[in-house]
């Protein structure tokens, strides 16, 4: 595949919930961006503000509002033919948040790894499609014998193991993960993020990681995007949001992080961001380019205004 | 600092859990002092020991738990003659205890808002009901009360809210209600059980900083169970490291932080990326938490330490004082002084390294 053409681009994405005749609930609000294959995104913003219901229309679990969304360049945002359909089943997959919550507590591992497999009818033999599911487990740092129990025998982090394995039995090229390690203790988080890494390097899949743990985001992403309110804030690599962010939400989502130093965090206190009392305004703001690959949603005069404060101590 | 006055003393409790794979040991021996006005964080992975602890502080243990040995005491001063009372939990009957200290004397925040907040109440009866049950108050004081402390904790249009329901709030406020039903009877200790797990880091930054800025008002004491080590360094001034149902290390928040001896405060440390890690590959602790059903020989790490020594395998090490420091103590036979000398790993050092500069930065 050729590396530098996108796997994935969202454009102008808009999903809205329709709650009553005079009110919608636009949970998702136009916006784009894209993804290359091998690379990590990572989607932050706190809860309401889009980021799994993003994940969830692009895996079209919701019928998108408006905008495209092109998967391997076959647009996947309308109605989908058979063809497009299976494509889009098995070449995109997703992890959940909650591991215990999304295997099926009557089934074995052995067969909830295989029913994609059994789904999508991939294989010859019961013996090669058992020979897949061994396989995968090796990857994901389980063994053979634990094909043949059911999800309550496994810890956490191993149950987690379990759901990357289902999402990596059909050989997707796009995983969403989300929150995938939000449920998870410090040090399994740690296990489960080195391996989804791992997977990567020896597979060139890519990642769109949904997360509100930033410390975590920025380990693993290549990009970011930041969303607050159904609007894409700020996107740059994880070093310029990190380093040089410019909105003032990502500056106060930064700032929220507590620091495991405790001189810093003693006297540190964190900055309030309310989006009705800042007097920006997310509808008439167009995306401004700060450097290739750092953009941020402002109008003429908030960008000015933002890159005066560029520099204030977070 | 003025005469510490010591609220809780626990000293060596152990508690058992009977379950269908026989008995579990989840506490074996725990010890820890809480002071008045200070705050104790205590740190672990799953199933170390953590909230077992507590709960066996406020006494709700669930059914198939015993404790098998060891006390806990509690001091508080009298409301009329002032004259301090020191009791031990254990001892007290239900009754003396449902009537006496849970929820008056002691209170907790539990993690999840949704599951702690009846759902067919309104908040504001929910606020008012343990005043009129512990102290009799009519509802009109009690009201009163309530509207008060829902102010007290951030809390906009305090009369209206009282006559919502949990679901028409959202996840912060939710909890900023737990909080106001824990603070309601004036208790001395609060319990927060992981309290922002479950919130976005936005909203954990606010509560943190609410409980701290009541915890200063009110001059409570604070137990903080988490696993989060951003949240202990924000708030808390002791820290016990537990791990297996025990507290390895325990010390101040600086003593934890800049100078770690226990091993497994290393593993706790490293496995945790900062904003400045770029390294290839996150530190993990290699290995699983021990089966604590089984009888657990000598130090329960031994098996994931890669400095484990001999003697590891065959006894408990005892709590070792780390020279130089009243509160430091470390449970590893590292510190004894016939063991080899043994340095954190390269990268932890340049980690704090870094982290002690910019505190002096920052400082």
């Amino acid at each position: 595949m050729d590396n530098n053409e996108p796997i994935l681009v969202v454009k102008d994405l808009k999903q809205h919930f329709k709650i009553s005749r005079n009110f919608t609930v636009k949970a998702v609000d136009g916006i784009s961006f894209e993804i290359k294959p091998g690379e990590t995104y990572g989607l932050v913003g706190e809860s309401g503000s889009g980021k799994s219901t993003t994940g969830r229309s692009i895996i079209r679990l919701y019928k998108p509002t408006s905008g495209s969304i092109k998967f391997n360049g076959k647009e996947i945002s309308g109605k989908l033919d058979k063809e497009t359909l299976t494509d889009l089943r098995t070449n995109m997959q997703m992890i959940f948040q909650d591991p215990m919550a999304c295997l099926n507590p009557r089934r074995k591992v052995l067969d909830i790894i295989a029913e994609g497999l059994d789904i999508h009818k991939s294989y010859k033999t019961i013996e090669e499609r058992n020979e897949k599911v061994y396989q995968i487990l090796e990857l994901v740092g389980l063994s053979k014998e634990h094909a043949s129990r059911y999800p309550h025998q496994f810890s956490g982090g191993q149950r987690q193991r379990i759901g990357i394995a289902r999402a990596l039995i059909m050989n997707p090229s796009l995983i969403i993960a989300d929150e995938a390690i939000s449920a998870l203790d410090v040090s399994i988080q740690a296990q489960v993020v080195n391996l989804m890494k791992k997977i990567q390097k020896k597979t060139n899949i890519a990642y769109l990681f949904i997360a509100h743990d930033l410390s975590m985001v920025k380990y693993i992403s290549n990009r970011i995007g930041v969303l607050h309110l159904g609007h894409l804030v700020e996107t740059g690599t994880s070093e310029e949001i990190f380093n040089h962010p410019l909105h003032p939400y990502t500056k106060s989502l930064l700032s929220a992080i507590p620091h495991p130093n405790p001189e810093v965090e003693k006297n540190r206190v964190s900055l309030t961001y309310d989006y009705k009392e800042s007097g920006l305004n997310y509808e008439a703001g167009i995306q401004h380019k700060v450097s290739d690959t750092h953009y941020v949603l402002a109008t003429d005069e908030e960008f000015q205004d933002f890159l005066k404060h560029q520099n204030d101590v977070i | 600092m003025a005469e510490r006055e010591r609220v809780l003393k626990i000293r060596d409790l152990s508690i058992s859990f009977k379950t269908g794979n026989g008995k579990v040991n989840a506490i074996r021996g725990v010890n820890f002092d809480l002071y008045k006005g200070e705050t104790v964080a205590i740190v672990g992975e799953s199933g170390s020991g953590k909230s077992v602890t507590t709960k066996a502080i406020m006494g709700i243990l669930a059914n198939n738990g015993t404790i098998d040995s060891g006390s806990i005491e509690y001091t508080w001063h009298d409301e009329n003659t002032g004259e301090a009372i020191t009791k031990d939990i254990v001892q007290l009957s239900k009754k003396e205890m449902q009537k006496e200290i849970r929820g008056r004397k002691i209170a907790m925040v539990f993690q999840d808002p949704m599951t702690s907040l009846n759902p067919t109440m309104t908040i504001g009866k929910q606020v008012m009901e343990p005043m009129m049950f512990h102290y009799g108050k009519s509802k009109q004081e009690a009201y009163q009360r309530a509207v008060e402390l829902l102010k007290e904790v951030g809390i906009t249009d305090a009369e209206k809210r009282m006559k919502n329901y949990p679901h028409q709030l959202s996840g912060g406020m939710r909890q900023r209600i737990v909080i106001a039903i824990a603070l309601s009877c004036d208790p001395y200790v609060l319990i927060c059980d992981e309290p922002t797990t479950a919130l976005d880091v936005t909203i954990q930054a606010k509560i943190l900083e609410l409980i701290q800025d009541i915890q200063k008002k009110k001059d409570l004491s604070v137990i903080y169970i988490t696993h989060d080590l951003g949240v202990v360094a924000k708030v808390a001034d002791f820290v016990n490291v537990m791990y297996a149902g025990k507290i390895v290390e325990t010390g101040t928040i600086n003593e934890i932080f800049y100078d770690p001896k226990h091993p497994y405060t290393w593993g706790l440390l490293s496995s945790m990326p900062d904003l400045d890690t770029n390294d290839d590959e996150l530190y993990t602790i290699p290995g699983t938490p021990p089966n604590l059903t089984q009888e657990i020989k000598g130090d329960a790490f031994a098996p994931r330490n890669q400095y484990a020594l001999n003697i590891d395998l065959r006894l408990d090490p005892p709590m070792f004082d780390v020279p130089g420091s009243d509160t430091h103590k470390v449970a590893s036979w590292l510190m004894h002084e016939k063991a080899p000398k043994v340095e954190m790993p390269e990268s932890l050092k340049r980690r704090i390294e870094k982290m002690k500069e910019e505190g002096l930065k920052n400082g």
